[in-house]
């Protein structure tokens, strides 16, 4: 890059993000695409297998290549919440962190760790999800979420109920921070996807549920914005959710979400469910705090049929 | 044949078996496979003799051939095979090392028959009138077991945290830290005291402990008077150079008398390899011949009036305890908390699994998310230091069957997978007034989130909330709901224990309607 280039597109990016601030709240004004660089503010694969929609999505946004860079340490957070086995989508698809993995070495990432704070014994979860052997056969790294001795405090400046949480030191420390969450049903929340799969890298959920648990989900996603968010609604567990009872619960919908707006990812995956983003109180909460847009028809979506 | 091999047979197999017991007790990792239970603990001789009681099977046969073994040859199982008699020979051993001038330190001593007669009584009782808490006490397995669970393996995970605290700064995770969830103070206080007398007793006096508390060494001593093959000495060729009597670790060697207490003898061999004349044999005495020579033991088998009215008052006071044996309930009057306690899956009922429990701990050990406790006063005292499930510490899982796969007596009986998923160990009960949804008037369903039948659910409450709903017939007891419920100090969501287990309904499940848009809902 020459001196002149440099200094031009130094300033024309100064004068972008000023810009941007100075508007605040720009989510809800412009698509983020004009600022992230983007080709598009959500990509929404349909009909393929996780590997192969992960794949497709991430061409369409322009390669992984846009997210981790060389050198660079990631971790991934899918849903390892329960001691059940793939097909019963209480956990996200281990097929589809396997790619995800794979696409973090390809882009040179120097080490990329895989973890949870599980619901049901942490080792029983890892083993039974898939997610273990589908990391390590990757190359990546397990790592542990069971113990508080893994957990900093962290203080959430723009929360309203939940003003600090304890924050497993892997998001703390890595430089990518991949939100990779399951769709499913929630008997509480009524659904799960990439804001609520953020409680799964805190310590104390208790006190999230005894503050109005909309509210605290809501308030910890402005904490930290992951990096990117692929949800996984390739097998869908449509009722009975977080864990369900058996595979009857399960509806094969084959559809994958990737996002950098949490907001945007679960409003589509809501739509993708059933339901309308307004009816999962934390969405339009976290909406109405301008941590994303939740009106899809502002952004720039990119769908794709395999 | 060099009888010195003996010995050295012995310190090899010994050895082995007690790291082999020693694994079970102290492993975090949960990467033990249900056979190697099986087979180390096959030769326990209460867990074995519990398990032929429970269920008159191939797999309670080790006690018929410790028994065997030991008329043929003597106390076999006290060196070979008894955790804790082994750990003791561990403490001699260091306690030689560091004592150098008095290597051979042990003397003889008479036997203090009344306090170990006592005591085999009280046992015996104890075991006819299933009072366990008394057998639980006594055994030697469980009292190793105790130690093991209760003070070594804590210890080993500390110093594991430790050393995963260093790892941590690097950024290694393929070790990690392990929570470990405090046992009863009391439970522990009792594990202690053991350890303490244990080895205090085998650091100064050998194995003077298995010669006068435990019941099982009285027991198989008391066998061994009828053994086939005895340790004797040859009087013409003994030059009374004391050699034998002071390694002798029972202090059953009389060299002024010239004679063996067999009935103390652990069978450790010992006095074989020290012998410079080759003058102590083991071979056949018939047992006939050793009653007519006036053995020292004649005295001993009858027991005299003072222990037989001993005896007749411990009756009296273990039918006394016995009665009382009934699940205490709390006398405070506190909305949410269970009053039965809730034993463990496939213990069939409360009094079943305390006929059985020896409290031994490996359950509690081996359990992978520590819903496993030591009980304090949950079953009452004839329960104390059993197993007992503790929903404030963790939850079953749902899918596991771990406690039952490890339980060396039957106490906790294995079931198939889908069998155990079916069984009630206890009723879901939940109380409105404490719940987050009625109180603070916001979402919250962590116990629905965690119930793997729906027994507990979510339904439509006033101002657009859910709250939960229970039903019963399909909750198996597994107190996933209890860990969850973030309420204090009280749960809104609890626990009661089935004091007879029962088997749960199966979750009712219907086909769904498929019916997938073919565009995009956006």
């Amino acid at each position: 890059m020459k001196r002149r280039d440099f200094i031009r597109k130094s300033l024309s990016a100064g004068l972008i993000t000023g810009t941007a601030l100075s508007f605040g709240g720009y989510g809800k004004i412009f698509a983020n695409s004009v600022f992230s660089g983007l080709p598009y503010d959500l990509v929404a694969v349909k009909d393929g297998e996780p590997d192969k929609m992960l794949d497709k999505a991430l061409q369409a946004l322009g390669g992984i290549q846009n997210f981790v860079k060389k050198g660079q340490t990631v971790v991934v957070k899918p849903n390892i919440g329960w001691d059940v086995t793939p097909e019963r989508a209480a956990n996200t698809n281990p097929l589809l962190i396997k790619r995800i993995v794979e696409h973090c070495y390809t882009a040179g990432a120097k080490e990329v760790y895989v973890f949870d704070n599980t619901c049901d014994n942490w080792s029983s979860c890892y083993k039974n999800s898939g997610i273990e052997r589908a990391t390590k056969d990757a190359g990546g790294k397990i790592a542990p979420g069971h113990s508080e001795s893994y957990y900093q405090q962290v203080s959430v400046s723009k929360g309203k109920n939940l003003k600090d949480a304890k924050v497993h030191e892997l998001i703390l420390n890595s430089d990518v921070f991949i939100n990779a969450p399951v769709l499913k049903s929630h008997g509480s929340a009524k659904l799960t996807i990439t804001m609520k799969n953020l409680m799964g890298i805190v310590w104390d959920r208790r006190y999230w549920h005894r503050n109005d648990l909309n509210q605290c989900i809501a308030d910890f996603s402005t904490y930290r914005k992951p990096d990117l968010n692929i949800v996984d609604a390739y097998n869908v567990m449509t009722r009975n959710g977080p864990r369900g009872v058996s595979k009857a619960d399960v509806l094969k919908m084959q559809y994958l979400i990737v996002s950098t707006d949490m907001v945007a990812a679960d409003a589509a995956a809501a739509k993708i469910f059933g339901m309308e983003p307004e009816d999962v109180k934390y969405i339009q909460i976290a909406n109405e705090m301008g941590i994303g847009q939740m009106d899809l028809s502002k952004l720039n979506i990119g769908r794709i049929k395999v | 044949m060099n009888l010195s091999l003996l010995k050295r047979t012995r310190v090899v197999f010994s050895s082995f078996l007690l790291i082999s017991v020693l694994i079970l007790f102290v492993d975090f990792t949960n990467i033990i496979p249900e056979r190697y239970y099986d087979a180390v603990l096959f030769f326990q001789f209460i867990p074995s003799l519990l398990t032929f009681k429970n269920f008159i099977a191939l797999s309670g046969i080790g006690f018929i051939i410790i028994i065997l073994l030991n008329l043929l040859f003597g106390r076999v199982y006290c060196s070979f095979l008894c955790p804790l008699g082994i750990f003791m020979d561990v403490i001699s051993y260091f306690s030689k090392k560091i004592k150098k001038i008095k290597r051979y330190k042990y003397l003889y001593q008479k036997p203090f028959n009344w306090i170990r007669y006592s005591f085999l009584g009280i046992f015996i009782m104890a075991f006819l009138l299933e009072l366990t808490f008394i057998v639980s006490l006594l055994d030697p397995y469980s009292i190793f077991g105790r130690v093991s669970s209760g003070v070594f393996r804590p210890i080993l995970i500390k110093g594991n945290n430790f050393i995963v605290s260093v790892f941590q700064n690097f950024g290694a995770y393929s070790i990690f830290h392990v929570d470990l969830k405090p046992a009863p103070m009391l439970v522990l206080f009792v594990s202690l005291f053991f350890l303490i007398l244990i080895v205090t007793l085998a650091f100064t006096k050998g194995r003077l402990y298995c010669n006068t508390v435990c019941p099982v060494g009285t027991f198989l001593g008391f066998l061994s008077r009828i053994s086939v093959f005895k340790i004797s000495i040859k009087k013409d060729t003994c030059t009374s150079c004391k050699l034998c009597e002071r390694v002798c670790k029972a202090s059953c060697i009389s060299i002024p008398d010239q004679k063996v207490d067999f009935d103390r003898c652990i069978n450790c061999y010992n006095c074989l390899t020290v012998c410079p004349e080759a003058s102590i044999e083991y071979k056949y005495i018939s047992a006939m011949n050793s009653f007519k020579k006036g053995n020292s033991l004649k005295n001993d088998v009858n027991p005299n009036r003072r222990q037989f009215l001993g005896i007749l008052a411990l009756i009296f006071i273990s039918k006394k305890l016995r009665s009382q044996r009934k699940v205490v309930q709390n006398t405070a009057i506190i909305p949410a908390e269970r009053t039965v306690p809730i034993s463990p899956p496939g213990s069939l009922s409360i009094d079943d699994f305390n006929d059985s429990c020896t409290a031994c701990h490996l359950c509690i050990s081996a359990c992978p998310t520590q819903v496993l406790q030591p009980a304090f006063t949950d079953y009452g005292l004839i329960g104390f230091m059993k197993a007992v499930m503790d929903n404030h510490a963790g939850f079953c899982n749902y899918e596991c069957v771990k406690c039952a796969e490890v339980c060396p007596t039957g106490a906790i009986q294995l079931f198939d997978l889908e069998d155990k998923k079916r069984i009630q160990m206890g009723k879901v009960k939940f109380e409105k007034g404490n719940c987050i949804v009625e109180t603070e008037g916001t979402d919250c369903g962590a116990c629905a989130e965690h119930c793997p039948t729906k027994a507990v659910r979510m339904v439509p409450y006033k101002n657009n909330l859910v709250i939960p709903e229970v039903d019963d017939k399909i909750c198996v007891g597994c107190g996933a709901c209890e860990y969850a419920c973030p309420t204090t100090p009280y749960r809104a969501i609890y626990v009661q224990g089935n004091a007879v287990h029962l088997t749960a309904d199966k979750p009712k499940q219907t086909e769904q309607q498929k019916e997938i848009e073919e565009d995009f809902p956006f």
